[in-house]
């Protein structure tokens, strides 16, 4: 079965004022995907989710749904329905009331809409709630009858505004699980809003990473966290050692660099137009330590290093610049190097990224 | 030393309460049972006499009559500044709901502007309604071109305008403080589940504007009960209710005694008003 096309976004601008928080975005969502708008407070995020919600109105381009026009149709006549950050439950009604209103107002008769209710609270499993008000739930809680009364009018499209961010940090993790199966299970789209880069790439089918009101980069969470296309989305997703570079010579999409390690080797690259200076993204996990070198090899020395548990963190320099190298603590008494200690470094052509400015 | 601070600290609101409101209400009380002055004032005398005087009148041959035309000016007042309330109600939900929504710049110039007219003399402000609705006044020169007859001036008409000027900041200021409580998104959520603006207005900003509408209605309702300036000025004296007949009897009647008693009633009458709203709050209290 071809997947259709849910949400197209097509060259849309945003004026507040002066200040342009979008600038001609466009893209597709697919059907049944979970869509992620990553990016930073301020890039348009949020604008975006608004403006499929009908919330707000674009200055320029279209919106459609499902082939339909929406962007000038106001919030109740589009079939999308929103979980908000703030939850937004209404505080004088029960949670079943909460869960039906919409339902009532789409016109549902009374038995499909117990129903329908019913089904609701038992997909987010707090049937045992139906009668309680708002106020007297735990912040999951709340979250979940968030999404349940978003949910229930069976909507075209789910939008999700930072919805975990209010959870904390153990019930936030629980949650991403719960919001990625609610999706599989019911087969609706998501579009999910986050700043949040762990959560982005845990949960989605496809990222779309905005930046200063523009598309940064579209794609799969391994493409965007293997593949950045430029500068903002390396430095944006993960930790990244950014090291100046020369491209000696271009070959399609491989160049040659020269490093100010004194290196020579051959990499993948993005946008860089010809021959010159250039930027270099080099993973911390992706640099080998003595008997992890391996590939292009030099020597430096440990400047401070940082235990995480599962991780350790190092800063090692070599030729005056320093870059971070992070160890998986493989074994349970995985060899620590002290700080002083010189050390052999190492990383493979493939490991690395020349990205345009 | 904070034990005699909690106790002497208080002093000040004792007295307060005991010199303006208590000692004065028993007067009142005193009066209201006491013996009419040939002149005015009033005789040390045990009498019910201004009680009776509220329903029945004394007919030719010293019979007591069933009299309700002071049941009518209570009537009447009730019926008008219920009005007062309800019009002030309705006018004072657009009106705070649109100064809410203004940025916070917007929202403090507007918020003065409703609070201005209390800067100018209650007096002059009923005055000048007796103006412009007056024959050669702004509204009253629309209405006789409308082909209106006679004047808009001395009528209850009239008086509930004046009514409803004087009375509505003191709705608009607290609805405003509910509706600027409310989350935004609330309001769009409202749109989200498929409900019409009109809806999102009757099934979430109404519900959760109650608290301030009561109160409102309750700084409405209660002096609208005891105004005395929009009957006397624009109901031009013809139209009497509780507050007039007060100031009527301590006044040119010189039945204190009578003045005395409609002012007890007047006040068991905000007393209710009172309690029922203290129980509704409540028990909204007690269910969440």
């Amino acid at each position: 079965m071809r997947r259709g096309e849910a949400v197209e976004v097509f060259n849309v601008s945003k004026m507040f004022g002066t200040y342009q928080a979008l600038d001609q975005v466009s893209f597709t969502i697919k059907e049944n995907e979970f869509f992620t708008l990553l990016g930073p407070s301020g890039c348009g995020k949020t604008t975006l989710l608004r403006m499929i919600a009908g919330f707000e109105r674009p200055s320029e381009g279209s919106i459609s749904l499902f082939g339909a026009e929406i962007a000038s149709l106001p919030p109740h006549k589009r079939h999308v329905n929103t979980v908000f950050q703030s939850y937004a439950l209404f505080p004088h009604m029960s949670l079943e009331q909460n869960i039906a209103f919409g339902l009532e107002n789409l016109g549902w008769a009374k038995a499909k809409r117990q129903a329908r209710v019913a089904e609701m609270l038992e997909l987010v499993h707090m049937s045992d709630f139906a009668k309680r008000r708002p106020d007297q739930l735990s912040g999951g809680q709340r979250q979940r009858i968030a999404l349940a009364r978003a949910l229930a009018p069976e909507p075209q499209v789910l939008l999700l505004d930072e919805p975990l961010s209010a959870l904390d940090l153990k019930l936030r993790q629980a949650m991403r699980d719960e919001l990625r199966a609610l999706q599989r299970k019911t087969g609706i789209t998501f579009v999910f809003v986050t700043h949040d880069q762990d959560e982005a790439l845990d949960m989605s089918d496809r990222i779309c990473v905005l930046g200063q009101g523009q598309i940064q980069q579209i794609g799969t969470p391994s493409d965007i966290y293997e593949e950045p296309q430029n500068r903002f989305v390396a430095d944006f997703i993960g930790a990244t050692n950014f090291l100046e570079a020369e491209v000696v010579s271009l070959n399609g999409d491989q160049a040659q660099i020269r490093t100010a390690l004194g290196l020579e080797f051959t990499a993948a690259q993005k946008g860089v137009q010809g021959p010159g200076a250039a930027t270099m993204s080099l993973r911390p996990e992706k640099i080998g330590l003595e008997e992890q070198a391996s590939g292009n090899v030099f020597t430096g020395t440990i400047r401070s290093r940082n235990y995480m548990g599962g991780f350790t963190h190092y800063a090692v320099e070599t030729a005056g610049i320093t870059l971070q190298v992070s160890r998986r603590n493989a074994l349970s008494h995985a060899e620590s190097y002290d700080i002083g200690r010189e050390v052999k470094l190492g990383f493979r052509d493939e490991s690395v990224r020349v990205l345009g400015q | 030393m904070r034990r005699g601070f909690r106790f002497w600290g208080l002093v000040p609101a004792w007295v307060l309460m005991l010199g303006t409101l208590l000692i004065p209400l028993m007067i009142v009380a005193i009066v209201s049972v006491a013996q009419r002055g040939a002149y005015g004032g009033f005789e040390w005398a045990f009498t019910l006499e201004p009680y009776r005087q509220i329903l029945f009148s004394v007919g030719w041959t010293d019979e007591l009559e069933f009299d309700p035309k002071y049941l009518f000016v209570i009537g009447r007042t009730l019926v008008l500044a219920g009005a007062t309330t309800l019009i002030c109600m309705m006018l004072a939900l657009p009106v705070a709901y649109v100064i809410a929504t203004r940025t916070p710049r917007m929202k403090t110039v507007l918020i003065y502007l409703v609070t201005l007219p209390f800067w100018v003399s209650m007096i002059v402000r009923v005055y000048a309604w007796l103006i412009i609705l007056g024959n050669d006044g702004f509204v009253g020169r629309i209405w006789h071109a409308l082909g209106g007859q006679g004047t808009l001036l001395f009528t209850p008409g009239a008086m509930l305008v004046g009514m409803v000027y004087s009375y509505i900041p003191l709705m608009v200021l607290p609805v405003f403080a509910a509706i600027e409580k409310l989350d935004p998104a609330l309001l769009e959520a409202g749109g989200d589940l498929y409900a019409s603006r009109w809806t999102t207005a009757r099934r979430v900003i109404l519900p959760l504007t109650w608290p301030g509408l009561a109160a409102g209605s309750i700084l409405v309702f209660v002096p609208a009960l005891g105004t005395v300036l929009e009957p006397m000025l624009l109901g031009g004296g013809k139209q009497m209710m509780m507050g007039t007949l007060i100031q009527t009897q301590f006044g040119s009647a010189r039945n204190w005694p009578f003045g005395a008693a409609i002012a007890l009633v007047l006040m068991v009458m905000v007393v209710i008003v009172l309690v029922l709203n203290a129980r509704r709050a409540m028990r909204k209290e007690a269910r969440s």
